[in-house]
Order: C-alpha cells, then sequence, then structure tokens
C-alpha cells in the first residue's frame, strides 16, 4: 500500500514528524514501513503560465513560438511539443528553475529566436512514465482551466508528496485504505481521526424504479447495492484526484474510473460503474456462472466461467466477474449517461478463487479476498455517487436497492488485566490499558480488571483474546516487554542417537577428505531414476513427481543422491577445478505407489562422488588418481567406524561401469552400491574417471550397537602366518578370505591381502593372492602344532572350493 | 722400568691424541695394549725384578694399561659422535619442501550454522526434532491454522504432489507433529531444522529449496517476556555479545501474537548505512505465542497451556554473517565456496 502524506495529512495532521520519524514509529507499533520516497525528484521554479498565442517558429517546422504569461509578467518561449496550443494552462520552468537531475533552465536562442524557459512534460517534472495520462505521454501536460498563471506548479500537481510504502501482512486488509492507515497512525501517535460522513443531495427520482437485485448465491454474496447516476458527463477527474491516484500508483483515466478508484483508495472498498444503457436490463441478477459460460473483460480477454465463479447479469447475461473485473459490453465509455454503481461484499474465498483462475490480481479482488470492511460497504456507494454529483455533474438517484444479508455486527471480546500481564510478562494497569483501547478507537466498558470490547467491523482480524493482545502489546511496546526465561521444569535437551551418529558420519566423511555437499532433492525426471541403488529401485514404483512443476530440472522427486553430486562435479569440472571429493547426507522419497496418495518413505543416504587426482606429491614422485579402491577403503573405513561388516558382490547398475560396480551388503541385504561411472555418462557429464558410492544410513543407523562394555586387550601373544595361492584369475580375493575365516575359525581373527600378481611368472588366466594371517586365542598362547593343524585346514579348504594352489 | 713404563705411557698417549680415525685408535690399542705390545712386555720382563719391586710395578703396569684404555675410549667415543655428527649433517633436508598432503574435507556452510544454533539451543534444553518434507496439506497448513482458503497461504506457494500431499513449506509441521504425540499435557521444548520448498524461481536472493529452523516452546504460564529472554540470549551468542534486539509486530497465521526480531546492525552498530538500509537493525526471524487454534488442534487447552515459537533462514544468517551475496552460492557446490567455509 502506497501512502501519501500530503492526503494522510488531510485525515491526520503529521507534519510535525519528519517522515523518516513517522515510518519508524508505525513500523514499531504495528505495520511495517518498506520505504519512504519523495513522489518526483525535487524540482523547483516551475509555474503555471498560461498561453497568451502560439505560433510557428519561423525557422523550424517542428517547433512552436509562444507567449506565456506567468503571472509576474509574459515571457517568450520555444517549445516543441506537438500538443502545445493556445489558451492552455501549462507548466513553465523560467530561467533559475531547477528540474529533476539538477537540470537548470536558462534563457537561450533557439533557431535565432529569444527561449525564456521551458514548457514541461509530467515526464521532465519527475512522474514515473506509467503514471502519466494517455493523452500527455507523449508531449506537455495541460492543466485544467481552473487553475491561476504563477501558481506553484509543483503544489498543484503534488510533486512535493512524500509516499511511503507500507508491507502489509494478510492480516490488516484493513490498512488496505487511507481511512484505515488513518485509524492506525492516530493509534500509533496517540492522535484523534474518524471518517467523516457522507453527504449526498439525492434527486426526487427513486433509483428502486429503475433496477431491482436478486442475489441467487446469499453465502457468496451477502450484500449488493445498486446505485443509479443519470446525465453523468465523462471526462477528465479534477486534478486533486488525480494526483492522488498517481500518488498510489494509478494512472488517471477518466473522472467515473478514477471516482471509483478514489473511494477504493479511500475506503478500501471496491466498486464497479456499469453503463446502465449498455446493461441490457433492469435487474441486476448475481449468480454463479454456467461451466463453459463465456464474458469478454475490459481487457478484451474473452474468459470460460465455471460455477466456482461469480458473475454479475443481467439476468441473462453475466457483465461481470464478481469482485475481480467488468465485463467490456457495459464499460463506461465518453457517451456514457447513466451508470449502475456496484457497492458488494463478495466473499473472500470465492474471489480469491476467481481471480487465480483467471489470473487477474487487481486493487480491487485483493481487497476483497482479503475481507473488506462490513461496516464500510454502503458508505462507499455514497461517497462515489457524492463525489460523480460534484464531478461528473451526475444526479444521484433516490436510494440504494440492495439485497442484504451481511453481517455487521461488533463482536464483543472479554479481557483481564491479570491475564493480560499473565501472557505477556509486564505490569500493565488497567489504566493504561484502557487508555490503548481509546487509541485503538475500540469501544469498552470496564469494571476493575475486566473488560469487554466491542470491535469495530473495520478490524475484522481481531476476533478472540490473543489479537486483543497483541493489540494491547503492538501499542504498549515490544521494546518495554522484560526479558525473562521459562520458569517451567527443565529437560535435558540434547541429540537422539540418531542425531550423534549424523554428526560422526560427517565428521568421519570430512576427516576421509571428502567435502560436504547440499543439492536440490527435486530433479528431472531423467536424473530421478538415474543410479538409484538396487533395494531403493526395488521398492519404489516410480519417482515421486509435482502436479505443478516450475521447470523440467525441478519436477521429480528423487530416488538417488548420486546424480547430484555428479552435477556438482561436472559444475567444477568446467571450471577447471578437476579435484573433486564430495559427500552428502541427504534423503531420498520413495513411494511405493506409481500414483502416489500416501507420503513417501524418505530415506536418509550417505552418498559420495570423487573424481581426479586423489593424492599429488609431485617433488616426490608420488600422485594418485581416484580409484575404485579409494572409494572402497571410504566405505571400509565407516564400516570400521560403526562396526558394521559390509561386503561387496559385484553387480551391474545402468550408468555404472559393468566391471567395476558392487553391490554393498550388510546384514544380508543390499545398503548400497560402489563403483566408477560408465563413462558414457562420464562423458556426457564432462567428467574423467569418476567414482561412487551410495549407502542406506537409515539402515546402517539401525543395525548400529552402541558399545556397552569394554572388552580386554588380549594378553596372550598372536601368531602371524603368510600364504601365497595360486587361483584362476576369476576367482575373488573375497570369496577365498571368506573361506580363509570360516575354516580358520575361532583362531583366525584377521585376513589381509598383501600381494596380487599376475604375470610371467605364473600361466595363462591364473593369479596369485598372498594373505596375511593372524591367528589368535584370547585365552591363552598358542601351539605351534594348533597353528598348523589349522593352516592346514585352511590349506585344504581353499584347495578344494577355489582350486587354490600354494604357490612354490 | 718405572721410566719405561712412563716413556710408554706419554708415548700412547700422544698417539690417542692425534689419532683422528676409529682405525687409527684401534691400531694404537692393538700397539700398546695387545698381547704382543710393549706393556705386555714390560711385564714379561718382571720376573727380573726383586720381590718388592715386583708389585710397585705391577701396580704402575696396571695403571698405566688402565689410563691408556680410558684415553682410547674418551677419544673414541668423541671420534664416534664426530661421526655420527658429519652424518647427521649430510642427511639434512630442506625443511621448506612442502609436506605429503592429507586431504581434508569439511562441512558445508549451512551446516556448520545449522549444528551452531542447535547446540546453542540444546544448551538451554532443547529437542532437536525431524519430520517429513513431503507433507500432509492438514500439517502443512490446516493444523497450523491455516484452512484451505486462507489468504495467507498465498505468501508461501507451494509445490503440491496431490492435492492432499506438498513439499513442505516450512519446517513447522514438525511442531504440529510433535505437540500431537503429547495427548495435551506434557511441556514441549524442541527445534526443527530442516529442507523446505516454495514456488520460487531460482535468483540471487530466491531458491526453490532452502534450510528453516524452527523452535518451540509449550507449557503452562509461558509469557512474551520469556520468548524475548530467550532470543535475546540466542541473538546475543550468535552474532555476538555487543548486539541487541528489537521486536516488531508482524503477522503468522500460527502465532498470536506475532513479531519479527532484528538485531542492531553490526556493520554500522545502529547508526544506519547500506546493508540494514538505513534503519539499523537487520531482519533474523519471525516469532510469537502460539496460536490458541494450533493448540487446541494439538490437543492442548490453550486455557492452561501456552507457548512460543520462533522460525529462522539459516541461508539468510549466513549470508548476514559471512556476506555471501547469492543464495545459489549454497546448493550449487562450487568447491571454492565450500572450502572457504570450513572454519565457520
Amino acid at each position: 500500500m502506497l501512502v501519501s502524506l500530503n492526503w494522510l495529512n488531510d485525515y491526520i495532521n503529521v507534519r510535525d514528524y519528519e517522515p523518516d520519524e513517522l515510518a519508524e514509529i508505525i513500523t514499531k507499533t504495528g505495520i511495517e514501513v518498506e520505504s519512504v520516497e519523495p513522489v518526483a525528484e525535487k524540482a523547483t521554479g516551475v509555474v503555471v503560465g498560461h498561453v497568451v498565442s502560439c505560433e510557428q517558429h519561423p525557422n523550424a517546422d517542428k517547433l512552436s513560438l509562444c507567449q506565456i504569461d506567468v503571472g509576474e509578467g509574459v515571457l517568450q518561449i520555444v517549445c516543441g511539443a506537438p500538443n502545445i496550443a493556445e489558451g492552455q494552462k501549462v507548466a513553465v520552468a523560467a530561467p533559475g528553475a531547477v528540474l529533476p537531475g539538477n537540470f537548470k533552465i536558462k534563457k537561450t536562442k533557439l533557431r535565432g529566436e529569444e527561449s525564456n524557459g521551458m514548457v514541461c512534460s509530467l515526464q521532465e517534472l519527475g512522474v514515473d512514465e506509467k503514471d502519466v495520462p494517455k493523452e500527455y505521454q507523449d508531449g506537455i501536460y495541460v492543466f485544467p482551466e481552473d487553475v491561476q498563471a504563477g501558481d506553484d506548479a509543483i503544489s498543484l500537481l503534488n510533486l512535493d508528496d512524500i509516499i511511503i510504502e507500507l508491507g502489509l501482512t494478510p492480516n490488516r486488509a484493513d490498512c488496505l485504505s487511507m481511512a484505515g492507515v488513518a485509524y492506525e497512525v492516530a493509534a500509533a501517535l496517540g492522535r484523534e481521526y474518524e471518517l467523516i460522513a457522507e453527504k449526498v443531495e439525492e434527486g426526487s427520482e427513486k433509483a428502486e424504479s429503475l433496477v431491482s437485485v436478486e442475489v441467487e448465491d446469499p453465502e457468496a454474496n451477502p450484500y449488493y447495492g445498486a446505485f443509479i447516476l443519470k446525465d453523468v458527463t465523462v471526462g477528465p477527474s479534477p486534478l486533486w484526484i488525480q494526483n492522488r491516484l498517481t500518488a498510489a500508483g494509478i494512472r488517471p483515466i477518466n473522472n467515473v474510473v478514477d471516482i471509483t478508484n478514489y473511494v477504493l483508495l479511500e475506503y478500501g472498498q471496491p466498486l464497479h460503474a456499469f453503463d446502465f444503457d449498455r446493461f441490457g436490463s433492469d435487474k441486476v441478477v448475481t449468480r454463479r456462472a454456467r461451466d463453459g459460460e463465456k464474458i469478454t473483460t475490459l481487457d478484451d480477454q474473452e474468459r470460460v466461467l465455471t460455477r466456482d465463479h461469480l458473475v454479475i447479469t443481467n439476468g441473462d447475461k453475466a457483465h461481470a466477474i464478481a469482485g475481480v473485473m467488468g465485463g467490456a459490453e457495459s464499460e463506461v465509455q465518453e457517451d456514457t449517461n447513466t451508470i449502475l454503481l456496484e457497492a458488494a461484499y463478495f466473499n473472500p474465498a470465492n474471489v480469491r478463487q476467481s481471480a487465480k483462475d483467471h489470473g487477474l490480481r487487481s486493487e480491487a479482488s485483493t481487497r476483497f479476498e482479503k475481507g473488506v470492511d462490513p461496516g464500510r460497504v454502503e458508505r462507499a456507494g455514497l461517497r462515489a455517487s457524492e463525489l460523480l454529483r460534484e464531478y461528473a455533474g451526475a444526479t444521484v438517484l433516490q436510494g440504494v436497492v440492495s439485497y442484504d444479508q451481511l453481517d455487521r455486527s461488533e463482536k464483543t471480546i472479554d479481557v483481564n488485566t491479570t491475564k493480560i500481564n499473565n501472557r505477556l510478562g509486564t505490569e500493565i494497569t488497567r489504566e493504561e490499558i484502557a487508555s490503548i483501547l481509546e487509541r485503538l478507537q475500540f469501544p469498552y466498558e470496564q469494571s476493575d480488571e475486566d473488560f469487554t470490547i466491542s470491535i469495530p467491523t473495520r478490524r475484522g482480524d481481531v476476533e478472540r483474546f490473543e489479537d486483543v493482545l497483541e493489540e494491547v502489546a503492538r501499542i504498549y511496546g515490544y521494546d518495554n516487554l522484560p526479558y525473562t526465561l521459562p520458569s517451567g521444569a527443565s529437560q535435558a535437551g540434547g541429540l537422539s542417537l540418531e542425531q550423534q551418529l549424523k554428526r560422526r558420519v560427517k565428521a568421519y566423511f570430512e576427516g576421509a577428505g571428502l567435502d560436504e555437499t547440499i543439492t536440490y532433492s527435486l530433479t528431472s525426471e531423467k536424473q530421478s531414476t538415474m543410479l538409484v541403488s538396487k533395494e531403493v529401485a526395488q521398492q519404489a514404483a516410480a519417482p515421486v513427481k509435482l502436479a505443478m512443476p516450475m521447470s523440467e530440472d525441478h519436477s521429480h522427486l528423487r530416488l538417488s543422491v548420486v546424480p547430484e553430486l555428479l552435477q556438482s562435479l561436472a559444475y567444477n569440472v568446467a571450471r577447471k577445478q578437476h579435484n573433486i571429493a564430495y559427500y552428502e547426507l541427504g534423503t531420498v522419497f520413495i513411494s511405493e505407489e506409481s500414483e502416489v496418495t500416501k507420503q513417501p518413505h524418505e530415506m536418509l543416504r550417505a552418498s559420495g562422488a570423487l573424481t581426479g587426482e586423489w593424492l599429488s606429491h609431485p617433488w616426490q614422485q608420488e600422485k594418485k588418481s581416484v580409484d575404485f579402491f579409494v572409494v572402497k577403503g571410504i566405505v571400509e573405513g565407516l564400516s570400521d567406524l560403526l562396526d558394521i561388516p559390509m561386503t561387496f558382490e559385484k553387480a551391474k547398475i545402468e550408468g555404472m561401469h559393468p566391471g567395476r560396480t558392487a553391490n554393498i551388503m550388510a546384514d544380508g541385504k543390499i545398503i548400497g552400491f560402489i563403483g566408477q561411472v560408465h563413462p558414457k555418462l562420464q562423458k556426457e557429464w564432462g567428467l574423467k574417471e569418476t567414482y561412487v558410492f551410495d549407502l542406506n544410513a537409515e539402515k546402517l543407523f539401525e543395525l548400529y550397537e552402541k558399545e556397552e562394555a569394554f572388552e580386554a586387550i588380549p594378553r596372550f601373544p598372536s601368531v602371524s602366518r603368510d600364504i601365497a595361492l595360486v587361483v584362476d584369475e576369476d576367482v575373488s580375493a573375497g570369496d577365498i578370505k571368506e573361506t580363509i575365516l570360516e575354516a580358520g575359525s575361532p583362531l583366525v581373527k584377521q585376513v589381509l591381502v598383501f600381494d596380487l600378481y599376475q604375470g610371467e611368472h605364473l600361466s595363462a588366466g591364473k593369479k596369485s593372492l598372498a594373505y596375511n594371517l593372524l591367528y589368535l586365542d584370547p585365552e591363552r598362547t598358542l601351539k605351534d602344532e594348533e597353528v598348523e593343524s589349522a593352516h592346514e585346514n585352511i590349506l585344504q579348504s581353499v584347495k578344494e572350493r577355489h582350486a587354490a594352489e600354494l604357490r612354490g | 722400568m718405572k721410566e719405561r713404563l712412563q716413556e710408554l705411557k706419554e708415548e700412547a698417549l700422544r698417539k690417542v691424541d692425534a689419532a683422528d680415525g676409529i682405525q687409527q685408535l684401534k691400531d694404537v690399542r692393538v700397539e700398546y695394549l695387545g698381547k704382543k705390545g710393549p706393556i705386555t712386555e714390560v711385564l714379561r720382563g718382571m720376573g727380573k725384578l726383586s720381590k718388592e719391586e715386583r708389585p710397585v710395578i705391577g701396580q704402575l703396569a696396571n695403571e698405566v694399561r688402565e689410563d691408556i684404555a680410558q684415553a682410547i675410549e674418551v677419544k673414541q667415543t668423541g671420534l664416534e659422535e664426530a661421526a655420527l655428527e658429519e652424518q647427521l649433517e649430510a642427511e639434512s633436508l630442506d625443511v621448506t619442501l612442502p609436506g605429503r598432503p592429507v586431504q581434508v574435507g569439511g562441512p558445508h556452510l549451512l551446516t556448520s550454522i545449522v549444528e551452531e544454533i542447535e547446540d546453542l539451543f540444546i544448551g538451554m534444553g532443547f529437542e532437536i526434532k525431524e519430520g517429513p518434507e513431503v507433507e500432509s496439506d492438514y500439517y502443512n497448513f490446516e493444523a497450523l491454522n491455516l484452512p484451505k482458503g486462507h489468504p495467507a497461504r498465498d505468501m508461501q506457494d507451494s509445490f503440491y504432489v496431490t492435492e492432499e500431499l506438498l513439499m513442505r513449506t516450512h519446517t513447522s509441521p514438525v511442531q504440529a507433529r510433535t505437540m500431537g504425540l503429547k495427548n495435551g499435557s506434557e511441556p514441549v521444548k524442541m527445534i526443527c531444522p530442516g529442507k523446505v520448498y516454495r514456488r520460487d524461481t531460482d535468483d540471487a536472493t530466491h531458491s526453490h529449496q532452502f534450510t528453516q529452523i524452527e523452535g518451540l516452546l509449550v507449557d503452562k504460564d509461558v509469557r512474551m517476556s520469556d520468548l524475548k529472554g530467550v532470543l535475546n540470549a540466542f541473538a546475543k551468542q550468535m552474532f555476538g555479545a555487543e548486539r541487541d534486539i528489537r521486536l516488531r509486530p508482524s503477522f503468522f497465521p500460527f502465532t498470536e501474537p506475532s513479531v519479527e526480531m532484528d538485531i542492531s546492525c553490526k556493520v554500522c552498530g545502529g547508526a544506519g548505512c547500506s546493508v540494514c538500509k538505513g534503519t539499523g537493525w537487520i531482519e533474523i526471524l519471525g516469532a510469537g505465542m502460539v496460536h490458541p487454534n494450533v493448540l487446541e488442534m494439538a490437543g492442548y487447552d490453550p486455557k492452561e497451556y501456552s507457548g512460543f515459537a520462533f522460525g529462522m533462514g539459516p541461508e539468510r544468517i549466513a549470508m548476514l554473517k559471512y556476506g555471501v551475496d547469492d543464495i545459489r552460492n549454497f546448493y550449487i557446490n562450487d568447491q571454492r565456496f565450500l572450502k572457504q567455509y570450513h572454519k565457520a
């Protein structure tokens, strides 16, 4: 809401405050002032001039040579505007004047003729192009007849005004009007204000003899008032109305439209003027539109309606979408003679629906949507009638023809001084409360500590004790509230086990050299199904998609964090940062339904993606690129940290390198995958060799067992033995390890691969794997024979199961 | 013979002194103390001596032997040390050459901020609660006093999945869910951080996904001054003891009264500058007393219970605290951005 201080000052004196000071007070008591700006950049020395004569410049086709009376004398001025003419009253910047942009006006000669100043357009005086009336957009501004030569043009055009912009929250619809703002400022400053009663001189003819009103849906339209105004002369509205509209950011059009807009700004009540002769009947019927019914609105758009939309009809044909926009057919035009003026109360939800469906958010719909003051609907019609009589020559027919089921009753709310203080933590006296209610102009009855308050209809947002509490608190001042701490029983607070584990896992990854990322949960359809771990893919029927996405890039909920990480990697690589190691603890969204009806399962994943060099220490000739085993080491470290055994099984996953990918298993189930991104996909992302991992963190946290008891450090020595085995090259090291552990149980505690060899000393298709085995009995020292026998057993088993030969 | 021994001793000590290598020293040892050495020879000739002289000379010979042996030992230790020193000198490194790098990762700036806020409220006895990001219309809106058709739903145009499910637009549903589990009788003291989503086109100041942290305290006799006290403690710890706070009236459907909290501008100290747009204050969070409808819907009797709630955006806090000027930085994951804030 743009508030003109000149206008506001007509209602309530605010001149004794600096605009910034006033803004601060308004902000602290209730409504945030977003800006304080002059309506136009400063200009001085501009006066009204009367064009006494206007002739063609002798030496230039497009220039006029004018003699202009500026009150103190007549000046010769050369003017280039196409619309200048003898007899006009115009804005003249005489020599010595300063226009916006610090443009100083001097005496000059143009094509041989002396020019003592400049005739100004509104734009030259600092008016925003969008606020300039159409007829003056390409030329100078012409004042109405009634101004005097020599008058101060800046003040006549209200260009010395200051505009404060209010950032209104949805509850404060009462301040969508100058009257509402005046009530608010009066309360903030502790001053008096009251909206003046309307005085309409009505003619003898009765409105009801010309029109009747019928309402089919009282819930959508509890009040409809029709005023009839005859003998209207459509023309420009008076300057002061134009100025106030301009200050509020509304472009003046003609007196009828301007007056309805003016009352909208003044009272907060939208009105609509129909050309009654073009309305096509003598009855107004408001009803829900029929599905498929059509109307051409003022903006010349044909709109298709549904039962959700309320329309104003002539009993047959729709002439307006209620509260949103009028129809083109009954639009007020230059030749309009009789006006049907509508002042109505439309159901906020209904207007909201119509405005939304038709993409028409207007000054009017905004106010209806938020609820107008039931006490001011009819009054606004009277106010507009009064102005139309005065400024459009209208004859106001007697009475308003109305349908009226509108609830105008004032709510009463009981409050108690102690209760207020208990809730605020204050010690406000009942006298102070009484004085605050008076400032708010909330009538009340008091008995000691108790107040019964009547809430004026303009404050529809005040509905219960807590709302009054807020009114009292804000006028009392939040600055005056003490600082206290909650007095209730204290609780320990803290992190749940899962939250602690999350932090631990993050710290682990960071210690392991990975940077944490946060990526978007909403992704493209394509990316939403890419690089998904098998157990997720099995559970998810389809990725969850948005009903109405804003872009294709963010239309679906992800089933994997990995593609998002790859996107981040690609972003960096494209910017010449080639060595990236990222991880994220992020959610994926799994729905078992192909058409979602229930909330999807939100599963926490721990995912990572690495590319480029892992270690680079050039002067010692050490250099290592990220490879499968770098990433596997990171995952194994996590397995150790959480003490959750994990195994790796070669797997094929779409988008992954078919020979370098594994499922990760824990507790007998797949919990994720690891491997190299498929070279084709790498190329698409512009990535070199890139390795990823993805783990079901939710499952890991479930499997995690907090260490409860201390395990003694073994007191007896362990025995270390090595074996080198020759096997076929497709036998996996992990399988052999499993066999060793099983056959060596319970004495073998640890099995480590320390060598892998393939080459000339072995026959083709064979490889040699060397393991270091650790034998231990925590209860006693092992005897050589025991180890020997266990070792034999192991050799026997690997021979049987993997055809392994001891390497000679 | 005495003289001969004395002579030998002096001669040997001179040679020890002159030795400049371990080998030379060994030669001296063999020469004088060996079985064929002159001292042994002297001892062999003792037979010719009188009974009285024998022990005297014997003792003297032993003393000479010991003196020489000791001198050799001292000299040897000295020579070994010198040799070691020489060797170590030869092994010296250029300590200014770079070390073998250790990969160090770090947390995302938003995580740092969220955890800092979490820890701060944990210290005040709050618990951390989390909830679903795909939320029901009921918990996201209705349970928070935002019935269907409520104009304030416009403030946060949302991404719907179905008519009843949407990407949560704030973390407040977690409050409604947590309260709902208490049967209207237990106090609640919690904060809930998380991702939220709104229909915004991503630009420097808007992001369709962002982070929020909300706090809630419900108990008997909670006062608005308690809210002010808790927020003040938070602001001073988070932004510095010298910062002041102020509350301004505002509106949220789920609180009444509703306020916005500003902190005094760090840059100008409250005098007004471009950072605070001349006001001296910077908006940090929204807060208020829990709306009675919200308490009622969660099963609490608003006559008996009251509470306060507050909500803030870690992105905004990060932008203010570290001068980050584009919200997209938090989600693009440019390594140069991420690495900058690992100490934050």
